[in-house]
């Protein structure tokens, strides 16, 4: 089984790119669980949200602690919340970000990939400078980083679930997984 | 088809393919999801339902009530608080021999307010005379909604269908949802043995003295008897038309176990995951899933725990003063059969605190080393409090 944790800042969408992968995984024939931090949500409060996949039924049903991999949709996270938390040595980050992150030092042992989701976002008009909607670029970067599920998929689940602005949508997340930077692999080597 | 579906939607999709007809609710979380969906199917003509608004769960119960007798499918959901102000209601609706279906999202009572999963809501109403059926899963939750109304509509008695807040309310999984054919033909459209007209009114539950009360009570005893046949009789369909096996209890490496865990809900599954590593190291334990709680599977209950020397119930609630619901439940089914096993009770997970494959295994390893239960309830993963009454003076 696979674990990844979100997260991102309420109203970013956080939430729902876990749903979307949910599906996308779902179509690429795995079982999945998805769910978010139980508790009340505010926009703009740090938010968590789970997902575990795997080739067998799943049959845990309790909060995720320790995550294989991390998925962070606003930069500024990573001074204010302990994201690392649990995660897996190992584990990669796949961060966005316009560039390398200052403090990439504290996560060693850890891979890191980035993407520039707020970038893509916007050029592709999803949200606003201030609240830039970056939940499908960071699905588009995920297959890239993770090689699962299959981008296809992803995109097929974009197409049945976004309700706005779907093509956007879909492009962003296609931008995105060209443009992924691996920043450095889990054992602390500068990536190509 | 298979999708991947939240458990409140699960419910909600239930509810629709089971063509209800009328629908009244009152928000509340964590049950938000189910009548969302469902206002949004009734908008859009999807359901073909009249969709009543009101201003408190206690309305909500009232306007079914009015719905139900005069002969139509009604469903409700709520959850905690919401349906602690119902009770005065959920004996009406049990009294009047009204087939009410509703969806009850298990959440912890306040104060202190708190959103989480805890069963102490829906075990309150224990003795409302509702049908309670317990849920593992998202797939479960939208099963057992569909058989809750042929249920209730064959034994006239109403019927809740009780879900973990989150755990399964909020989390998103495969779901089988199945065609409008196939539902139609196991829930053909609701046929009362009895209704008011309304073009025709009539006054409707008078006085009723001690020289008939008593016998109107004894029949709600003997529906809720009939109701172990009749469930299994709506099994047996459901499995035949849909491919899905339930039972009221469901037994997993029973059958040498020395210990068996006693379980509901999502912590159920949970525990099947810990069965299995247990097995794996050579431990002779096994699991018991209580789906169905009113009325009360004693019967099923003896014939799978009576082989084992010890049974551990683990109750995500607790009458206080008492202990685990469930664990006082299953004591009192095995007391009065000969031999009977010793019966360990632990409450956990109060509040939504986690039930990790972790706190299971120290379930099992405290009945392990215990020859027998010193107390009747344990208390796990909690911290030490002070007397309960303030320091004295």
């Amino acid at each position: 089984m696979l674990q990844f944790r979100f997260h991102g800042r309420g109203g970013q969408g956080t939430v729902v790119a876990t749903i979307l992968l949910a599906k996308a995984f779902f179509k690429a024939g795995y079982y999945v669980q998805s769910f978010p931090l139980f508790g009340v949500e505010r926009r703009g409060a740090p938010v968590e949200a789970y997902l575990r996949v795997d080739r067998k039924k799943i049959l845990i049903r309790t909060n995720l602690y320790d995550p294989d991999h991390i998925i962070i949709l606003d930069p500024t996270l990573v001074s204010s919340v302990d994201v690392t938390r649990g995660l897996k040595k190992g584990g990669w980050i796949l961060l966005n970000s316009s560039d390398h992150p200052t403090n990439g030092g504290t996560f060693s042992g850890y891979g890191i990939a980035i993407v520039d989701a707020t970038r893509i976002a916007l050029k592709h008009g999803l949200g606003t400078r201030t609240h830039p909607i970056v939940n499908t670029a960071i699905l588009g970067a995920f297959p890239r980083v993770f090689d699962i599920p299959p981008l296809e998929t992803i995109i097929e689940a974009i197409y049945e679930e976004v309700p706005v602005k779907v093509e956007k949508n879909v492009e962003a997340a296609k931008e995105a997984y060209e443009s992924v930077k691996f920043y450095k692999t889990p054992m602390g080597k500068e990536a190509g | 088809m298979k999708t991947v579906m939240e458990g409140s939607h699960a419910v909600a999709e239930a509810v629709k393919l089971a063509r209800v007809q009328v629908i009244s609710a009152y928000p509340i979380t964590p049950q938000t999801h189910i009548v969302e969906r469902l206002s949004e199917y009734c908008a859009d003509g999807t359901l073909d339902a009249k969709f009543l608004r009101v201003e408190s769960e206690h309305s909500a119960m009232a306007a079914l009530i009015g719905a139900s007798s005069t002969g139509v499918r009604t469903f409700t959901a709520t959850s905690s608080q919401g349906l602690a102000l119902m009770h005065e209601l959920l004996h009406w609706a049990s009294g009047a021999r009204l087939p009410i279906v509703m969806a009850e999202v298990n959440r912890a009572m306040a104060p202190g307010w708190n959103i989480w999963t805890d069963q102490t809501d829906s075990l309150s109403q224990r003795d409302t005379g509702w049908i309670q059926m317990y849920c593992e899963d998202g797939q479960e939750a939208l099963d057992r909604t569909l058989q809750a109304f042929r249920l209730a509509e064959t034994v006239n008695l109403p019927v809740m269908v009780i879900l973990d807040a989150f755990f399964l309310s909020h989390t998103y999984e495969p779901v089988d949802v199945p065609e409008q054919e196939q539902v139609d033909e196991f829930l053909p459209p609701y046929n009362p043995r009895f209704y008011l007209d309304p073009d025709n009114p009539c006054a409707f539950n008078q006085l009723a003295p001690p020289d008939v009360y008593m016998e109107m009570r004894f029949s709600i005893q003997v529906a809720m008897e009939k109701a172990f046949d009749v469930l299994g009789a709506v099994h047996r369909d459901f499995g035949r038309i849909f491919g899905r096996h339930y039972d009221m209890v469901e037994a997993v490496e029973c059958d040498d176990a020395e210990i068996v865990l006693v379980t509901s809900g999502t912590v159920t599954s949970t525990c099947r995951e810990v069965i299995k590593k247990l097995r794996s190291r050579g431990k002779r334990v096994g699991l018991l899933k209580l789906s169905l709680f009113r009325p009360f599977p004693v019967g099923e209950i003896r014939r799978n725990l009576l082989k084992a020397r010890k049974i551990a119930v683990i109750d995500r609630n607790c009458s206080f003063g008492a202990g685990g619901i469930f664990a006082q439940e299953v004591r009192s089914a095995l007391f009065n059969v000969p031999n009977h096993p010793w019966v360990y009770g632990y409450v956990a997970g109060l509040g939504g605190r986690d039930v990790t494959p972790e706190v299971i295994e120290e379930i099992f390893r405290h009945v392990e080393t215990l020859e027998c239960p010193e107390d009747d309830s344990f208390w796990i993963g909690v911290r030490e409090v002070e007397n309960g009454i303030g320091s004295s003076r």
